[in-house]
C-alpha cells in the first residue's frame, strides 16, 4: 500500500466541515446551496439514502413478498389439510392457536428462505455499486469510502429486520384470520396471556433478524472484492452452505459451536418461562463476531482499493 | 488555502503502475492555471482516465503526487471534493431510478451539501443541461447523449471552483456537442476551471484556453492553445538538391527558425513578402523542385509531438 492511502487519510477526516470560502462565480445553478454543515441532517442523508437504494427497488419487495407468503402459505396449507394434524413442533400447534402461525413462519424461514434474501441484497451492497460504475460518482461525491460502507452496512442491518418483521406481521395477519387465538402455552408449560406471546414473537423476529447479520457481514466483504453482483451472491451462499454442510457432519463437533447457524435455533428460549438467555447471548456474540470480523476485511479492501470501474 | 492564483490542478512525477506491470501513467507534471479551460489530449488508452483518477482519489498513484485546489490528494479529499464537479470515465447511474433521483443520490453522498435546497439544486441542474422533461424518467430509457448530460448535471448540482469532465462530449450528437461546449464556455466565464479531456482535436481548438497532450502515458506537451496554434503557423517550404544555398538565401531574406530535412528546407516567413522569395533563391542558384507554404493541421502537430498517429495508442 502506498503512503497515501486513502483510508488513513479519510478516518481523519470524517465529520470535518467543508471550509467556507470566497465563491469565484456562479458557476452552478444554485449560489447559496453550500451552507456550512449541520452535523445530523446531513449525515444521515447518505444513509437515508441508501435505505431509498435497498428499499425503492422491484427486487427487494420481491423478497420480501415471498417472505410475507410463508406464513400464508403455511396457514392456507394447515387450514386445507383439516385443522387437527400430527405435525410436531410449532406447526402443529398453529391450528389451535393461530399465535404459533407468527412463530413457525418464522421457524421455517431460518434455515433457507432468509439467509437466501439476505445473500441477495449483500452480494448486491458494494458489487452493484461497482458493476453499475455508480461507485466513483458516489466517492468522488465524496461519499468517503468508510462512511459508504457504514451506510451500506446499516442498510443491510435495515433490510435483515424489515424482512423478519414482514414475517411476523404477514404470520399476525393469517394467523388471526385462518385460525383461532387465545392465551399462549409456553414451552416451559406455562400459559401467558396473548399480548405477552405476540411481545415474544416480535423478540422472536428482532433475533432472527440479527442472526443474519453474521451472513450480512459475509455477504457485504465478499461483494467489496468483486464488481460482478451475481458472483458476489453466489459466493456468499456457497459459504453460507458450507458452515451448513459443516455443522452436518459430527466427526467435527469441535468446530460446530463457532458456525455461523449453530446458535441460530435459540430463538426459541424466548418461549420460556423465564426466557433461557445463555444460548440466546451466545449467539448474538458470535453474529457480532462474525460481523466485526467481515466488516474489518470489507474495510480493509474498500480503503485501499483502486476504483477503476 | 490556496489563494485565487495558485493552480488549481498540480501532479508532479504522478505514475500508475498497474498490477501486471504496465506503465498506465509515467511521471506526468501536470499544472493547470486557475480560470482556464485546459484540454487535456491523447488517443484512447494514452493514460488520461488513468490520470483522472488519480486526480480524484479513485486509484493511489504508485508514485509521485497530487494537489487538488491546493490541497494534497487524496489526503484531502473529503476537504476538497465538494469543491470538485467530476465525470469520469462515462456516465453511471443506477437505471431503474429517473434522472432526478440519481442526482438526489449523489448530492445526498456529499455531506456538505444542503439537503434543504436538494430537490431545487437538482431541477435547476436539470434545466441548464436540458433534461427537465425528461427528469422523472427512468435513466433506462436515457439515450447515450442524455446520460452524459445527466451525468454533467452531477458536476452541476453545486457550486464548483473546478470541473474534471473526462470526455464529455462522448456519445453526444452534433447538437448535444455543441450544447455541451457551449455550457463549458458559459461555466468557464463564471469563472469555474475547467479540466476536460478529450480524443477530438477540433474540441480542443474550439474550446480550450490551455492544452496538455498524452500519449503513451506520458506527458509530451502543455501550453496555451495559443502557443500551439502558433507553432502551427504556416511553413515556407522549398524543396531542393542545394539545400545548404537554400538556407543561407532563406535566412537572409529574414526566414527564421529554419529546418532541413532530406529534401526541403523550411521555416517561418512571418509576414515577409514571399511572392518575391522565388526569383531570389533562382538568383541565388538554388534548383527548385518545389515551392509553397504548407499549413500543418493540429493532428500534424500531435503526430510531430507523440511520434504517431492519433487513433493508434491503444
Amino acid at each position: 500500500m502506498s503512503p497515501s492511502d486513502p483510508a488513513a487519510a479519510e478516518t481523519v477526516d470524517v465529520g470535518r466541515p467543508a471550509p467556507a470560502r470566497a465563491s469565484p462565480g456562479r458557476s452552478g445553478p444554485a449560489r447559496s446551496s453550500r451552507n456550512r454543515p449541520s452535523a445530523g441532517r446531513h449525515t444521515l442523508a447518505l444513509f437515508r439514502s441508501e435505505l431509498h437504494l435497498v428499499f425503492g427497488r422491484a427486487r427487494t419487495w420481491v423478497l420480501l413478498a415471498v417472505l410475507a407468503a410463508v406464513p400464508v402459505m403455511i396457514g392456507v396449507a394447515i387450514r386445507l389439510s383439516g385443522s387437527e394434524g400430527d405435525a410436531e413442533g410449532f406447526i402443529g400447534q398453529v391450528a389451535g392457536n393461530g399465535f404459533f402461525l407468527i412463530v413457525a413462519s418464522l421457524a421455517v424461514s431460518l434455515p433457507f428462505f432468509l439467509p437466501t434474501a439476505v445473500t441477495v441484497i449483500s452480494g448486491e451492497s458494494l458489487a452493484g455499486e461497482s458493476s453499475l460504475g455508480t461507485f466513483r460518482n458516489l466517492l468522488t461525491a465524496p461519499a468517503g469510502r468508510s462512511r459508504l460502507l457504514a451506510a451500506k452496512m446499516v442498510s443491510l442491518a435495515v433490510f435483515c429486520l424489515v424482512a423478519t418483521m414482514v414475517i411476523w406481521l404477514s404470520g399476525l395477519i393469517a394467523g388471526f384470520l385462518l385460525f383461532p387465538v387465545g392465551d399462549v402455552l409456553l414451552l416451559s408449560g406455562t400459559t401467558v396471556p396473548l399480548g405477552d406471546g405476540l411481545v415474544r414473537a416480535l423478540g422472536i423476529a428482532v433475533l432472527i433478524g440479527l442472526s443474519m447479520l453474521g451472513l450480512a457481514g459475509i455477504g457485504l466483504f465478499v461483494s467489496s472484492l468483486t464488481s460482478t453482483p451475481l458472483a458476489a451472491m453466489a459466493a456468499t451462499f456457497g459459504s453460507f452452505i458450507v458452515c451448513g454442510i459443516l455443522s452436518a457432519i459430527p466427526q467435527i463437533d469441535v468446530i460446530h459451536p463457532w458456525l455461523l447457524m449453530y446458535g441460530w435455533p435459540s430463538f426459541a428460549d424466548l418461549l420460556r418461562d423465564p426466557p433461557y438467555w445463555d444460548a440466546i447471548w451466545r449467539n448474538l456474540l458470535l453474529q457480532a463476531g462474525y460481523l466485526a470480523v467481515f466488516y474489518a476485511a470489507a474495510w480493509a479492501r474498500i480503503t485501499s482499493r483502486d476504483i477503476n470501474g | 488555502m490556496a489563494g485565487p492564483s495558485s493552480p488549481p490542478v498540480v501532479t508532479r512525477g504522478l505514475t500508475k503502475r498497474f498490477r501486471g506491470g504496465q506503465v498506465a501513467v509515467d511521471a506526468v507534471d501536470l499544472e493547470v492555471p486557475a480560470g482556464t479551460v485546459f484540454g487535456f489530449l491523447g488517443p484512447n488508452g494514452s493514460g488520461k482516465t488513468t490520470t483522472i483518477r488519480m486526480l480524484l482519489g479513485l486509484i493511489t498513484p504508485t508514485a509521485g503526487s497530487v494537489e487538488l485546489l491546493g490541497e494534497p490528494m487524496p489526503k484531502a479529499q473529503l476537504r476538497v471534493l465538494p469543491r470538485v464537479g467530476a465525470l469520469v470515465e462515462g456516465p453511471a447511474f443506477y437505471p431503474f431510478w429517473s434522472g432526478q433521483a440519481n442526482l438526489l443520490r449523489f448530492d445526498a453522498a456529499d455531506r456538505t451539501a444542503d439537503p434543504g435546497t436538494r430537490k431545487a439544486r437538482a431541477g435547476e441542474a436539470l434545466e441548464r443541461v436540458g433534461l427537465s422533461n425528461a427528469a422523472n424518467k427512468k435513466v433506462r430509457a436515457y439515450s447515450l447523449g442524455m446520460r452524459q448530460r445527466l451525468a454533467i448535471a452531477v458536476a452541476l448540482m453545486q457550486r464548483r471552483e473546478l470541473l474534471v469532465l473526462d470526455e464529455p462530449t462522448n456519445g453526444l450528437d452534433p447538437q448535444g456537442t455543441r450544447e455541451v461546449r457551449h455550457l463549458i464556455r458559459d461555466l468557464a466565464s463564471d469563472g469555474t476551471t475547467i479540466f476536460t479531456s478529450t480524443h477530438l482535436l477540433a474540441e480542443v481548438e474550439q474550446v480550450c484556453t490551455h492544452a496538455a497532450v498524452m500519449s503513451r502515458g506520458r506527458l509530451v506537451r502543455q501550453s496555451t492553445v495559443a502557443d500551439l496554434r502558433a507553432e502551427l503557423r504556416p511553413r515556407l517550404v522549398v524543396r531542393t538538391p542545394d539545400l545548404g544555398q537554400a538556407a543561407e538565401t532563406l535566412t537572409s531574406l529574414g526566414v527564421t527558425d529554419l529546418r532541413t530535412t532530406a529534401e526541403t528546407v523550411d521555416g517561418d516567413a512571418g509576414e515577409l513578402p514571399i511572392d518575391k522569395f522565388a526569383a531570389a533563391l533562382v538568383a541565388a542558384d538554388v534548383r527548385i523542385h518545389g515551392f509553397g507554404l504548407e499549413r500543418p493541421s493540429l493532428e500534424d502537430a500531435f503526430v510531430a509531438l507523440t511520434g504517431e498517429g492519433f487513433d493508434v495508442a491503444e
